[in-house]
C-alpha cells in the first residue's frame, strides 16, 4: 500500500510540476499576473509530494518490503539501518528519486528567498525548473520507477554491493548531487533572463550566491568521493581520470569557470553572453554526468545500472534541454551587448583567461572521456584513455592558470598596470622561488615537477598576503585601535571566502606535490613477525585473526608500526567476504595524521600464515582534501557576504520603519555596506 | 590601441591558446591510448609493438602460478580459441579469479605479456564489454572454423 502511495504522488507530482513550468512561464511571457503568482505555491506543493514520494521508499527500505523490485535489487534483511537507508541512492531508480527530491528543494528554496525579486523573473525561474522537474519525473515514471512490484515478492534482497556498504555512500551522492542539481538554479535565471530579454549586473547579483552554493557542495561531494575511492579501493590512489570522476569533474571546471565570470558580470556588467553560456554548459554537464554514470555506457567501478533504454531517453533528454537554450541564446543574445569596456591588461581580461582555460582544459577532458565510447559506437576499436592522458593535458593548462590565480586578484578593474604589478609582487616572486628550490632539498630529493609544484603554491599564499597587507593598509587609518586581527574580519565576507577557497588551491597543490613526489610503495611477502621500514616507519605484520561483523566475515591482519621503539600506531586491515553477493573486499588499515598517512592493505594469503600485503607511507595525502574543503568553505562563506543579504534587510526596515526605528548597528550596515563592498571588491 | 586593434589581439591570443591545447591533446592522445587486443590477435601479431595496450579475455581455470616470493604470478588469458601467458608483480585486485573475466596492460615481450596493471572492475554477474567482445569474436572464430571443417569433409 505504501509504496503505491509514493508512485501516486510521483504522477501528481509530474502534473503539479508540468503546471509550474508551463503557466509559471506562460503567464509571465504574456503578463498574465494571476498566472505567475501561482509559481511558488505550485513549487511548494511540488516539493511536499516528491517528499512524500521519498518518504515512501524510505519506508520500504527501512521495513524491508521485499516485494518492491528495486528494495529487493539493493538492499537486504542483515543490512545494517543507516545503509539501508543510504541503499535508498545505491542504484539507479532511488538516485533519481533523491535527484527529483533535490531539484525540489531547491525550487522550494529560490521560492522562499527571493522574495526581493520581481515576480515575472522568479516565476520563470520557477518554471524552467519545473521543466526540469518534468523531464526527470517522466524518465522515471517511465523508464525507472523505484515503485515497481516484484511478484512473488523476494525473501531476502540481493544486497546492496559490498563496495557502497560504508559510510561515503551516506554523504558522497548526497553532497554531489546537491552540486549538480544546484546548477539548476544557475541555468534556470540564465534561461530566465534570455525570456526576458534583461541581462544586467542585478541579473548576476541574483544569479551569483545560488552558484557558489552549488558549486561548494559539488566541491565538498567530488573531495568525499576521492577520499572514499582512496580508503576503500585499497590501491591508496586518489583520483584515477575514470570517467565516472571525470563526469562529476567536467561540470566542477566549468562551474569555476562560472564562478568566476559571474563575478565580472556583476562587479562590471561585462561578460553578459559568455556567462549565460558558461551558466548553460556547467547544468548540461551535469545532466551529461546523470547520463553517463546512470545509463551504463561506461565500464567502470561505479556504473551499475546496464539498461539502454534508459540512456536513449536521457540522451534524447539532454539533446532536448542543451538544444532549446542554445537556440533560446542564439536568437537572444545579440541583442545582449558585451557590457562594460577594459583594457587588454586588466583584471577583467586575467579572469578571461582563467575562464577558457578551464574551459579549454573541461574539453580535453570530456574528449578523453567520450572518445572511446565514440570509437565504439563507430566500431573503429575499442580504446581506454588512460590517466597519462588526462595528466599530460592537464597539467600544462593548469600551470598558467594558476600563475594568473595570484595575479588576477591584486590586478585592478578596467585598466591595471605591468610594471606597477611587477613591483607589487616582486617578494611574492621571490618568496615561490626561493622555498620551491629549498623545500625539495629539505624533503631529501629534487625533481623539476616538484619544484613548479611548490613554486605556484607559495606564489598563491604570497599573493594573497600581498592582497591582504595592502587592503589592511588602506584601512589602517580608519580602523588604526583595532588589532591586525580584527581588521581582517572586517573585511568583507566575499574578499575573505575567496581567499580561503584560493588557499584550498595552494593546500591542494602542496598535498599532490607531496604524494606524488615523496610516496613510498611497497609490495611484499610477509610471515608473522616479519618487519618492513620505510622513511623511518617500521612495520610488522602481527597475523591474522578471523571477524565476523553484522552481513560479513573478515581476515583482519594486525600490523604494528614503530618509530625508534616507540609505538607509533596499530593498523587492522580486513578481507572482508559479504555473506550475500561472496564478494571480497579490501578494508584498508590506514592512520591518518597531518602530514603524512600510514596505509596498508592486504592482498592474499600465500602459504604458512603469510600474506601478501601493500604497505603506503604517503606524505601529505590529507592536504589533498583539506585544500578541497577549504575551497568550499571559502564559497559559503563568500556568500555569507552582508551585500546579499541588503536588500531583504532594507525590505525589513522599510517595514519596521512605519512602527520603530530599527536597530543602530543594522542602519549603519546599510548606508556603509554598499559602498564597502563595491570598493573594495 | 584603437578597439578594433584590441578586439584583433583577444581573437589572435585566444587562437593562439586553442591551438596550443589542441596540439596537447592530440600529442597527449596519439601516445596515450591503449588498443584493446584480443588474445588471437597478440598470435596473429596484429598488437602494438613496443608500446602498451590492453589484453583482454578469461582467465584459464588452473592456470595460475604463484612464484615463491609471493607476489609474482603467471595466469593464462584466453578468448576460447588462443592463449597467452602473462606475468605480473604485485598484488592482484580482489576480483580476479579463475574462470572470469580480466582485463591487463603491459607489453609483450620475448611471447610473454608483462603486465604493469591488472584490472577487474566488474562484479560477479557482470562482465566488462570489452571482454564480452573479444570473447564473442572468439566463440564466432570457432563456429567458422567448426564450419569449414564440416565443409572440407
Amino acid at each position: 500500500m505504501i509504496p503505491e502511495i509514493g508512485h501516486f504522488a510521483l504522477i501528481l507530482a509530474l502534473c503539479v510540476a508540468v503546471v509550474q513550468g508551463v503557466v509559471a512561464i506562460a503567464g509571465a511571457q504574456l503578463g498574465i499576473r494571476s498566472w505567475m503568482v501561482m509559481a511558488r505555491p505550485a513549487a511548494q506543493v511540488h516539493f511536499i509530494l516528491v517528499a512524500v514520494s521519498f518518504v515512501c521508499l524510505m519506508y520500504a527500505f527501512i521495513y524491508n518490503d521485499f516485494s518492491v523490485e528495486y528494495v529487493a535489487s539493493v538492499s537486504n534483511s542483515m543490512l545494517p539501518i543507516q545503509y539501508r537507508i543510504a541503499a535508498i541512492w545505491g542504484g539507479h531508480e532511488g538516485s533519481l528519486l533523491l535527484w527529483a527530491l533535490l531539484l525540489a528543494i531547491w525550487t522550494m528554496a529560490v521560492a522562499r528567498y527571493s522574495r526581493n525579486l520581481p515576480l515575472d523573473m522568479v516565476s520563470r525561474v520557477i518554471g524552467v525548473m519545473g521543466l526540469i522537474s518534468v523531464g526527470f519525473l517522466m524518465f522515471m515514471l517511465f523508464t525507472s520507477n523505484p515503485f515497481d512490484r516484484l511478484l512473488p515478492a523476494a525473501l531476502d534482497g540481493r544486497d546492496l554491493n559490498p563496495l557502497l556498504q560504508d559510510p561515503g555512500l551516506i554523504f558522497h551522492p548526497p553532497l554531489l548531487y546537491i552540486g549538480y542539481v544546484g546548477f539548476s538554479v544557475a541555468f534556470a535565471f540564465a534561461i530566465a533572463a534570455l525570456l526576458s530579454g534583461r541581462m544586467d549586473a542585478t541579473w548576476a547579483r541574483w544569479s551569483r550566491p545560488w552558484t557558489t552554493i552549488a558549486w561548494s557542495f559539488l566541491t565538498a561531494g567530488i573531495a568525499l568521493g576521492s577520499w572514499w575511492a582512496y580508503y576503500e579501493l585499497g590501491w591508496g590512489g586518489w583520483w584515477f581520470w575514470d570517467p565516472v570522476e571525470n563526469a562529476s569533474f567536467l561540470p566542477w571546471l566549468v562551474g569555476t569557470a562560472l564562478v568566476h565570470s559571474l563575478a565580472v558580470t556583476e562587479k562590471r556588467g561585462s561578460f553578459k553572453n559568455w556567462t549565460i553560456l558558461l551558466a548553460i554548459f556547467t547544468f548540461s554537464l551535469s545532466l551529461l554526468g546523470t547520463f553517463l554514470v546512470r545509463s551504463g555506457v561506461l565500464t567502470s567501478v561505479h556504473a551499475f545500472a546496464v539498461d539502454p533504454e534508459r540512456g536513449v531517453f536521457i540522451l534524447g533528454f539532454l539533446v532536448v534541454t542543451i538544444g532549446t537554450s542554445l537556440a533560446l541564446f542564439a536568437w537572444r543574445a545579440p541583442k545582449v551587448g558585451l557590457g562594460g569596456r577594459f583594457s587588454l591588461v586588466s583584471r577583467e581580461t586575467f579572469l578571461l583567461m582563467n575562464n577558457v582555460m578551464l574551459v579549454v582544459a573541461a574539453g580535453a577532458v570530456l574528449l578523453g572521456t567520450l572518445y572511446p565510447l565514440l570509437l565504439d559506437s563507430l566500431d573503429m576499436g575499442k580504446i581506454s584513455v588512460g590517466p597519462p592522458y588526462f595528466d599530460a593535458v592537464f597539467l600544462p593548462l593548469m600551470v598558467p592558470m594558476i600563475f594568473l590565480m595570484g595575479l588576477g586578484p591584486i590586478a585592478r578593474w578596467k585598466q591595471a598596470d605591468l610594471p606597477d604589478m611587477a613591483s607589487r609582487m616582486k617578494w611574492a616572486a621571490v618568496v615561490s622561488l626561493v622555498m620551491a628550490l629549498i623545500l625539495p632539498f629539505v624533503m631529501g630529493e629534487w625533481f623539476a615537477l616538484t619544484s613548479l609544484g611548490f613554486a605556484l603554491a607559495f606564489w598563491i599564499v604570497s599573493s594573497i598576503v600581498v592582497s591582504m597587507s595592502e587592503r589592511l593598509r588602506k584601512t589602517a587609518s580608519t580602523n588604526a585601535g583595532a588589532g591586525v586581527l580584527a581588521r581582517i574580519v572586517a573585511l568583507p565576507n566575499a574578499y575573505l571566502g575567496m581567499n580561503v577557497a584560493h588557499i584550498g588551491v595552494a593546500v591542494f597543490i602542496m598535498g599532490v606535490t607531496m604524494v606524488n613526489t615523496y610516496e613510498v610503495e611497497k609490495d611484499m611477502r610477509m610471515e608473522v613477525g616479519d618487519t618492513v621500514t620505510m622513511s623511518g616507519y617500521t612495520f610488522r605484520f602481527d597475523g591474522v585473526t578471523e571477524v565476523e561483523g553484522p552481513n560479513y566475515k573478515a581476515s583482519r591482519g594486525q600490523i604494528l608500526v614503530t618509530v625508534d621503539d616507540k609505538t607509533e600506531a596499530v593498523l587492522f586491515p580486513e578481507k572482508r567476504v559479504y555473506f550475500v553477493q561472496t564478494m571480497p573486499m579490501t578494508e584498508a588499515g590506514i592512520d591518518s595524521g597531518l602530514f603524512r598517512d600510514l596505509y596498508v592493505s592486504l592482498g592474499e594469503p600465500v602459504g604458512n600464515g603469510a600474506w601478501s600485503v601493500r604497505v603506503y607511507y604517503k606524505p601529505f595525502v590529507g592536504w589533498i582534501w583539506g585544500g578541497t574543503f577549504l575551497m568550499a568553505i571559502g564559497g559559503i562563506f563568500a556568500v555569507s557576504d552582508r551585500r546579499y543579504r541588503l536588500a531583504s534587510r532594507k525590505r525589513k526596515a522599510q517595514k519596521k520603519a512605519a512602527g520603530q526605528p530599527a536597530a543602530g548597528q543594522s542602519v549603519a550596515d546599510q548606508t556603509t555596506a554598499p559602498v564597502q563592498s563595491m570598493e573594495r571588491e | 590601441m584603437k578597439t578594433r586593434h584590441k578586439r584583433m589581439a583577444f581573437i589572435l591570443v585566444g587562437l593562439a591558446g586553442l591551438a596550443v591545447a589542441a596540439g596537447l591533446v592530440l600529442n597527449a592522445l596519439n601516445s596515450n591510448l591503449a588498443l584493446y587486443i584480443s588474445p588471437s590477435d597478440v598470435k596473429a601479431g596484429n598488437m602494438p609493438k613496443g608500446t602498451a595496450f590492453r589484453l583482454g579475455g578469461m582467465v584459464v581455470e588452473g592456470s595460475l602460478k604463484r612464484q615463491d616470493d609471493g607476489l609474482t604470478v603467471y595466469f593464462d588469458v584466453s578468448d576460447n580459441v588462443e592463449t597467452v601467458t602473462v606475468t605480473y608483480t604485485g598484488i592482484l585486485p580482489d576480483l580476479f579469479k579463475e574462470g572470469t573475466g580480466v582485463v591487463t596492460q603491459g607489453k609483450m615481450t620475448d611471447g610473454l605479456f608483462r603486465a604493469s596493471e591488472v584490472l577487474a572492475k566488474h562484479d560477479e554477474n557482470y562482465m566488462s564489454p570489452e571482454v564480452a567482445e573479444m570473447l564473442e569474436k572468439g566463440e564466432k572464430a570457432n563456429q567458422a572454423a567448426a564450419a569449414a571443417a564440416k565443409a572440407s569433409y
